[in-house]
């Protein structure tokens, strides 16, 4: 602590270089937690899903739907107690620039079947009762500033023409994972409007027993085998990995990116350190002649690397952390549950020790080592 | 009775191909609580044997010994923790540390003892009262006069109450007046504190004030004025 005021002052002499240097390096571990929390993000998803909930899509792709009428064959699948569906929409807001997710969905089973979906009960009737109605997420609310009871209309992409819905719903939800940004409707309305074609683009199915999960699916799956539209059948969690994996190796861009970016930094940081100790020769001599100690030059050198890197990590951590916090961002709803997890600042304040070592340790040696008759050359 | 005792030193450096010889075997003793003005023309050894008595240089072959410490014997470590105890240097360059204030400047050599704050802060202002700058303690170097900033440097190097004040060229910088106030202060620390003071310098003013008056020439002592034992 008593060399603390030594420390302060140093970084204070170019104040300019000190402020850039620690921007940099919080911008850098600001980069590297918003790319790893995508990683994680997408991680998280992959593994997310209710072990009594299976999924069921065509065979072919999620894009190719099913018939409406396999629902009555699932429910009576041995072991399934609920069957729900939905289809994705595909409608525009507005000018389309922001985009959020909007499904078609049997209305009662669908909300039945995810509890984690919190919907007040005079919400819940009102939309059950009234085929125009729609919900939507609480943050999509928040997004365009909608109301309760207002009129808004998508501009269908799948299903061309103007799509009007009256907001009869808020709904919140349990789990951060679970998108609230998005816009759910009645199949029935969809299947109306695009003269019966009595297709859903996927069911969900919750049974009773969740160890015999994998052979429902594979009952299931074996039924519609050579049927016109045959299924394939997984877990919820099994169905969000394979969603997640159309990422691509997300996880190695992302790392990649991330460390090149630590990487520059790294330089920038050492350089800006190397510049303010190369600077100080004289005053490493005047030091070692007061009776500074080489171990303790070391120290002080290495603990102005650390304040740079530490204060960096911290503004640039912390930051990211509070930012993505505070305004409970998702992504447009691409990215359910983005926050930075401890994991990731824990990683990042291991990049900042890595760097304080890397950027300090050759001005800590070169200042420590210094031969002082050679250093006194320097003063003045 | 001798404080600094310097025997059969030779000192040698290297250039390039050339071997320097600053020191042939220098045999030279300075008493405790005297003024020694150690004189000579540029490469006569001068920087070097301060080198050698503060322990920042090494002797070829010899010994050096002060305060019957044998400082040619000791490691980088023990060296270090030597001189924050027993040496005060101040060179022509006034070599504060132009971040920190003079007060802090001056509190330096404390930071490595075991002193509290507090204990800090009166031998802080003690010293910068001895050289009469208690109220420009707050000031940075670039706030003060030469002659000040000088005077903050010697504050520094009596503050820990060293056993010897080493000075190179302490008025080289400096005008008239600053150059006559550093030398008064000198000469009050050398009779009202008793510390043993060696100065190099080229100044006859300041040579007229110390007690003995050695000249080096090439490395070997040619001349001693007022040795009086």
């Amino acid at each position: 602590m008593r060399y603390l005021p030594l420390v302060l002052a140093n970084l204070g002499r170019h104040k300019r270089r000190t402020f850039f240097t620690i921007a940099s390096v919080a911008l850098a571990l600001f980069l590297f937690a918003s790319l790893r929390t995508v990683v994680t993000t997408i991680g998280a998803y992959a593994t997310w899903g209710n072990v009594r909930r299976l999924v069921t899509a065509n065979a072919t792709g999620i894009v190719f739907p099913l018939p409406l009428a396999y629902a009555n064959r699932l429910r009576a699948m041995p072991g399934v107690e609920a069957v729900s569906w939905a289809n994705w929409f595909g409608g525009r807001y507005g000018d389309g620039k922001r985009f959020f997710a909007n499904f078609a969905i049997d209305p009662e089973s669908y909300l039945d079947m995810y509890p984690e979906v919190l919907l007040p009960p005079e919400q819940r009737e009102a939309f059950l009762r009234e085929r125009s109605s729609a919900i939507v997420g609480v943050r999509l609310l928040e997004v365009f500033g909608w109301q309760l009871g207002q009129d808004v209309t998508l501009q269908g992409t799948i299903f061309p023409g103007d799509w009007t819905f009256t907001i009869r719903g808020v709904y919140d939800v349990t789990d951060p994972l679970i998108n609230d940004d998005m816009l759910m409707f009645h199949h029935d309305l969809l299947d109306e409007r695009i003269d019966r074609a009595g297709i859903a683009g996927w069911y969900v199915l919750r049974i009773n027993d969740p160890g015999g999960a994998a052979a429902i699916a594979k009952a299931i799956d074996d039924q519609f085998r050579n049927s016109s539209a045959p299924t394939k059948t997984g877990t919820e969690q099994e169905f969000n990995a394979s969603f997640a994996t159309m990422w691509g190796n997300v996880g190695l861009l992302m790392n990649t990116i991330g460390l090149a970016v630590v990487f520059a930094i790294l330089l920038v940081t050492a350089n800006a350190v190397m510049m303010s100790a190369r600077e100080r020769i004289g005053e490493v001599a005047v030091l070692k002649t007061i009776g500074f100690s080489d171990r303790t030059l070391f120290a002080l050198v290495m603990l102005e690397a650390g304040a740079i890197t530490l204060t960096g990590a911290v503004i640039g951590l912390g930051g990211a952390k509070l930012l993505y916090r505070a305004t409970n961002f998702n992504a447009a709803g691409f990215l359910p549950g983005f926050d930075v997890t401890t994991g990731t600042l824990l990683g990042g304040l291991a990049i900042a020790l890595v760097l304080m070592l890397a950027s300090g340790l050759a001005p800590a040696l070169h200042a420590a080592r210094l031969p002082v008759v050679q250093a006194l050359r320097h003063v003045g | 009775m001798a404080l600094v005792e310097l025997r059969n030193v030779f000192k040698s450096f290297q250039r390039d191909a050339e071997q320097i010889d600053v020191f042939t075997g220098l045999t030279l003793d300075i008493a405790e609580g005297s003024f020694t003005a150690l004189m000579g023309p540029s490469g006569s050894g001068k920087s070097t044997f301060l080198n050698l008595v503060a322990g920042l240089d090494r002797p070829t072959t010899g010994t050096v010994r002060v305060a019957d410490a044998e400082v040619s014997a000791m490691t980088p470590g023990q060296l270090a923790a030597w001189r924050a105890r027993h040496i005060g240097f101040v060179f022509q360059t006034f070599s504060l540390l132009p971040v920190l204030t003079a007060y802090q400047n001056v509190e330096l050599p404390l930071l490595l003892t075991r002193l509290s704050k507090k204990e800090r802060d009166e031998r802080v202002n003690i010293a910068l009262g001895v050289v009469g700058l208690e109220d420009r303690m707050r000031h940075y170097p670039r706030q003060l006069s030469g002659g000040q900033e000088q005077r903050v440097a010697i504050a520094r190097a009596i503050v820990a109450d060293p056993t010897v004040i080493l000075l190179d060229e302490p008025t080289g910088q400096l005008d008239a007046t600053s150059s006559h106030e550093v030398l008064e202060l000198l000469q009050r620390l050398n009779r009202e504190f008793k510390k043993t003071i060696i100065i190099v310098t080229h100044d006859p003013h300041a040579a007229e004030r110390a007690r003995p008056v050695l000249h080096l020439e090439k490395g070997e002592l040619i001349e001693r004025q007022g040795v009086t034992a």
